[in-house]
């Protein structure tokens, strides 16, 4: 069984992310990949993604106009009080 | 004690921002700042050895799985059973014989600036439509970047239903995306 189906293909690409796949999970998907170029291009699309998704992260990481709302602050403060005073008794 | 609500003033924002970028959920987020400043309170543990900073961040980061293990575990059982018969779920993308039906297209993240924000911004539209519990399994994988033994540990599932919760979460945000984005 050297040949697989492309839904086969791409959830070992997927699967390749999140565990290391066995030499012969390896072989075969390499083999895959050399002749079909929509899995390939499947495989470069979730290496994108993941590239993608960190640098979302960073963004909103560093934009300093996301900020707590004031609301939020006061409610927080509130139940910092809350939580130090009856710590107390 | 007025050292947490200076902490609050000083890393207030700090901790909304991280937990936002992971939570994707503005409640949720608060949430989690709120959580972590009354645990660092409760055990007050902070040696002053790294900045507050750091340390907040540490208690932060467990609140968020903390909030995603409840986001995950308050979806009803079944719909986590219903991942073992994977094959009928990606139906909408392979014919029976296994071929894709739309051949992926070629997806790059934009070098300008403006084109890679509304890149980012496609991207995260396509999160908010992925079933929350797959946003979820999909953000600690791939954004916080825990191993897939700790995620199931902390979500209570098997490896298999891992793998295949991010193969569809992944195979969904990649149609989106080309939808969203070369397309439109």
């Amino acid at each position: 069984m050297l040949m697989l189906t492309c839904k086969q293909a791409s959830k070992l690409v997927s699967q390749s992310l999140d565990r290391p796949l066995s030499w012969s999970e390896r072989l075969r998907l390499r083999f895959h990949l050399l002749i079909c170029d929509a899995c390939n291009h499947f495989n470069r699309q979730l290496r994108v993604l993941r590239n993608a998704v960190k640098r979302m992260m960073q963004h909103t990481e560093g934009d300093s106009t996301i900020q707590l709302s004031l609301e939020a602050r006061d409610r927080i403060s509130r139940e910092i009080n809350r939580s130090t005073e009856s710590g107390y008794h | 004690m007025n050292n947490i609500n200076n902490w609050l003033n000083e890393h207030g924002d700090y901790l909304y921002r991280f937990a936002l970028a992971r939570l994707r959920d503005t409640h949720q987020a608060e949430d989690a700042v709120q959580e972590t400043m009354l645990a660092a309170i409760k055990n007050n543990s902070f040696d002053g050895e790294s900045s507050a900073r750091t340390w907040l961040t540490g208690i932060l980061k467990h609140k968020i799985i903390d909030l995603q293990r409840k986001q995950i575990r308050e979806q009803p059982i079944s719909d986590l059973i219903d991942l073992d018969a994977s094959d009928t779920s990606m139906d909408d993308f392979f014919d029976s014989t296994g071929h894709w039906l739309d051949k992926p297209q070629t997806l790059e993240i934009p070098d300008n600036a403006l084109e890679q924000k509304q890149f980012l911004k496609a991207l995260s539209t396509c999160m908010d439509k992925l079933p929350a519990k797959l946003a979820t399994i999909f953000s600690m994988r791939d954004i916080q970047e825990i191993d897939n033994e700790n995620i199931c540990k902390e979500l209570d599932i098997t490896t298999t239903n891992a793998w295949v919760m991010l193969y569809r979460a992944r195979m969904g945000l990649r149609k989106c995306l080309e939808i969203n984005w070369i397309t439109g």
